[in-house]
């Protein structure tokens, strides 16, 4: 039960050597939920990589049936992917009139996210159904099977992002930037923009490494 | 319109599932009925089903644990019965029904007693030590809470309506898949374990958010009480380990739903794809459960040796070895399958490497009561028969960390008794002695020590009387999950296993004595000082059971052992008490949210369960209208005036200045 330092001198040099920083006390409830939010996304995460980790177990299985690179439309995942990098950036956009709060340019900001997710999912889902009608669906091999899974996993995580989105968009225009909305909008940005994180490594495990013939 | 479901689902050929459903029903019946006549349900609703406090919460989660244990004590005794008596015979129970019984006791005993034990425990205590007034998200939490009961409701549902999986409590395909299992059996078990471990995952956040951004002032990471230590490792590993169950049954579901190839033999699929992930979770769990045991009787044993615990530090960094080490052992679980002598080795040696911080732990342990002024008290009971019970499966479990050893023992009952060696003698005695340690904290009354001690007597001889002559079967080579047998040598030792179990009974059955006549007695045995066992950390520092708001003042930690120095602190300046100034506290309001969303959760998992897609669909709108409602509301808190802290917190302060100057005159 020593004791390095006194409680109480919150302003103690935290460089001089022996000195214990105190602990200060609950975080400010921002700090506390964007770090919940923190934690979920990880978790989030580490089920995404169970799917990628399938994926590459299973990518060369294709029992017969079509490999990657004869089912992968370059041009399509090229404009998925400026798509869901841009959505960021207009995300971002309306993340900084949130707080500023600034109706007009967060509005405009969550439309246009809104807009690019909903492109996003309109080609993903056009490329699904083409491959179905093909006769190349998930129950076709297991390398469909863990390619429909992962990026579908995806799909349906920006699906949930877009219903949020919208939900977020009420909430504004109902209740204003209230602060447990700002914080709710804070957690909302943090999801899309891992939904980017998690896309490149999609792009690059599935789509690139996938097209080499 | 119903899907799978019709009148042939309810087996109204097997009389044991039926009769034992008709009784939990009328009980169920009779309790409900019971508490509408008395007109305890208004108070019910608003205390307790919409209560967001982590103290009710924890209470309701060991209830829920506490029923379950009965659900999977009857599944075990019936298990017992059938080994004792099958021999050259087909004993009582159908193959069919033998196979449900042993995949429903594995499953209700990790899933919904373990888990729900040690998570309420967590929830009702770590705050308290904390000094903090509620977890990080009050709300969440009682959602993570519902959707728990959620899961353990519809496994109690497939006792009657439908089956069980026949597979074994982790489902291993290929008999888990369509073609080996058509029924709902495992649907019923994917379903209810997707649903709670949602449950699981969000209390995982809800701990590990609050014990690293809520702790109080002067809280330092190296001055947590030892308990909060192992609720970070646990809910840091259940963070980090329940993505991968909900990952890997999502797969299993997609292969018997939409005919997918993740783990079916054909098309590619990969079968050990399954056991690698499912014992990428399953592994860590075992740690998820027992750390948490670990900080409890580190709790517990520094208690009731009136010392601080022995080698705080190496204890903590030997926690987080443990939270580490415990992701790289999975494959030590199918050594047989295959994956070669350098992987085996490897797994192998971090399987052993493993007992390294474990055994510092029971070092530091037995150092913490050299020396001390040891109190026999029922909590201290239960720790001493855990180390004593523990050192015999760890060291089998070493054994069977030999790649060559576990050639010869794995799948037998060798394996059988290393695992319920460890699980009861670590998690479960673990779970009781924090029950017996917390209760008159949560309820204020002590409970009786006489029935406990002899529910500890019981449960401990019980437990050796049942599972030593399962290592002995094993050794002489009996498999486990049979039905029956024809080998003359096992006989005996499955008799003797049936007379422990009946042993086990007996103190199953002292320990509900002990709540009945303790409740009887609560006059007598209560508690009105808050700190009954002389207790060390900051959970004793307020009223038993303490008030909603757990701290009038968020306490100001000097030191390790925060409670015992501010004991000493006070005897010292003989009571230099001033009276502070008592300020508006606000709380979080109660809300239905957790119930509503496990209501709809419960008609979705059902629903899914039997293919009725409509249903679905409105369980699934109605979550949803639940979430956009909940995140519509306006008024989230409330205030308790300063003036009525101050009346509850100077009734506090009263006892305790009386319980100083009493230790003063001694």
């Amino acid at each position: 039960m020593s004791m390095t330092a006194t409680a109480g001198h919150a302003h103690a040099d935290p460089h001089h050597i022996g000195v214990v920083i105190e602990h200060t006390g609950p975080a400010p409830k921002r700090i506390v939920t964007a770090y919940g939010f923190w934690i979920f996304l990880l978790s989030d995460i580490v089920m995404f990589s169970c799917f990628f980790a399938a994926y590459a177990v299973l990518a060369g299985q294709t029992a017969g049936g079509p490999k990657g690179s004869e089912i992968f439309d370059q041009k399509n995942v090229a404009i998925e992917t400026v798509c869901l990098l841009l959505s960021s950036f207009t995300c971002g956009m309306a993340s900084i009139a949130a707080d500023v709060r600034n109706r007009f340019w967060f509005y405009l900001g969550m439309a246009v996210t809104c807009a690019l997710g909903l492109i996003f999912l309109t080609i993903e889902f056009r490329e699904f159904a083409d491959l179905v009608a093909r006769g190349y669906g998930p129950s076709r091999s297991a390398f469909l099977t863990a390619f429909f899974s992962l990026v579908g996993c995806h799909g349906l995580h920006v699906s949930a992002g877009v219903l949020w989105l919208l939900t977020m968009m009420a909430q504004v225009f109902a209740k204003g930037f209230r602060a447990d909305i700002q914080r709710r909008m804070m957690c909302f940005a943090l999801f899309w923009h891992a939904l980017d994180i998690i896309w490149v490594a999609v792009f690059s495990v599935v789509y690139l490494l996938g097209s080499a013939p | 319109m119903l899907g799978k479901l019709d009148w042939s689902a309810i087996p109204f050929d097997q009389p044991i599932p039926l009769v034992a459903g008709a009784v939990v029903l009328v009980a169920i019946l009779g309790v409900l009925a019971w508490v509408v006549i008395k007109g305890h349900l208004p108070y019910l609703w608003r205390e307790w089903i919409t209560s967001v406090d982590h103290k009710r919460i924890g209470v309701m989660y060991v209830l829920l644990a506490s029923v379950m244990l009965l659900r999977g004590g009857s599944d075990a005794i019936m298990m017992r019965i059938q080994q004792a008596v099958a021999y050259q015979s087909q004993g009582y129970l159908p193959p069919e029904h033998y196979n449900q019984i042993f995949s429903a006791h594995g499953t209700i005993m990790i899933f919904f007693v373990a888990m729900p034990f040690v998570i309420g425990l967590m929830n009702l205590i770590v705050p308290l030590q904390l000094g903090v007034r509620d977890v990080a998200f009050p709300t969440l939490n009682s959602v993570g809470f519902w959707l728990t009961a959620t899961g353990a409701l519809l496994v109690n549902i497939s006792l009657v309506v439908g089956e069980f999986a026949r597979t074994g409590w982790l489902a291993f395909p290929p008999l888990s898949e369509l073609s080996y299992s058509p029924g709902v059996g495992v649907d019923y078990y994917a379903w209810s374990l997707q649903i709670s471990g949602v449950g699981t995952l969000v209390a995982g956040i809800n701990l590990v958010t609050t014990v690293l951004k809520l702790r109080t002032k002067g809280m330092n990471y190296l001055r947590m009480p030892m308990f909060c230590w192992t609720t970070l490792a646990s809910n840091l590993l259940i963070v980090a380990a329940f993505p991968i169950l909900t990952a890997t049954l999502a797969m299993l579901l997609l292969d018997r739903y939409l005919g997918f190839h993740f783990f079916t033999n054909e098309a590619g699929g990969n079968v050990m794809m399954f056991m690698n992930l499912i014992w990428a979770w399953g592994h860590p769990e075992v740690y998820i459960l027992v750390l948490p045991a670990f900080g409890i009787f580190s709790e517990v044993v520094s208690t009731f040796s009136g010392k601080a615990l022995f080698g705080y530090r190496s204890m903590v960094l030997a926690t987080m070895a443990i939270c580490v080490i415990s992701f790289m052992v999975w494959l030590h679980h199918f050594f047989t399958m295959g994956a070669g002598p350098d992987v085996n080795a490897i797994f192998g040696i971090a399987s052993m490497i493993i007992a390294v911080p474990t055994g510092v732990k029971i070092y530091n342990w037995l150092f913490t009561m050299y020396g001390g002024r040891i109190r026999f008290a029922t909590p201290m009971l239960w720790a001493v028969g855990f180390m004593v019970t523990f050192i015999v499966g760890g060291l089998t479990g070493v054994l069977l960390a030999v790649p060559p050893a576990d050639f010869m023992l794995h799948n037998s009952m060798f394996l059988v008794a290393h695992f319920h060696n460890v699980i009861i003698g670590g998690v479960l005695f673990g779970a009781f002695a924090g029950f017996e340690y917390w209760f008159p904290k949560a309820f204020g009354f002590r409970l009786d020590e006489r029935w406990g001690k002899a529910a500890f007597w019981f449960t401990f001889l019980g437990f050796f009387i049942t599972f030593m002559p399962l290592y002995v079967a094993g050794m002489l080579g009996m498999t486990r999950r049979m039905q029956h047998y024809d080998v003359a040598v096992w006989r005996p030792w499955m008799l003797v296993a049936a007379v422990g179990m009946a042993v086990l009974t007996i103190g199953v059955i002292c320990q509900i004595m002990q709540l009945v006549v303790s409740i009887r007695d609560r006059e007598a045995l209560r508690d009105r000082t808050g700190d009954p066992w002389d207790g060390r950390s900051l959970e004793w520092a307020t009223s038993s059971p303490p008030p909603v708001f757990n701290f009038a003042f968020n306490p100001d930690v000097r030191g390790e052992d925060a409670y015992w120095e501010m004991k000493a602190h006070a005897k010292q300046q003989l009571l230099e008490h001033e009276e502070p100034e008592y300020q508006d506290i606000e709380m979080p309001r109660n809300s239905p949210t957790g119930f509503v969303c496990a209501f709809f959760a419960t008609i979705m998992g059902f629903a899914l369960i039997w293919h009725i897609w409509w249903m679905v669909i409105l369980g699934g709108l109605g979550a949803f209208a639940t979430f956009v409602l909940f995140a519509w509301r306006d008024h989230d808190e409330y205030v308790i005036p300063a003036d009525r802290v101050a009346r509850i917190d100077r009734v506090n302060l009263e006892e305790r200045r009386r319980l100083v100057s009493m230790a003063g005159a001694i």
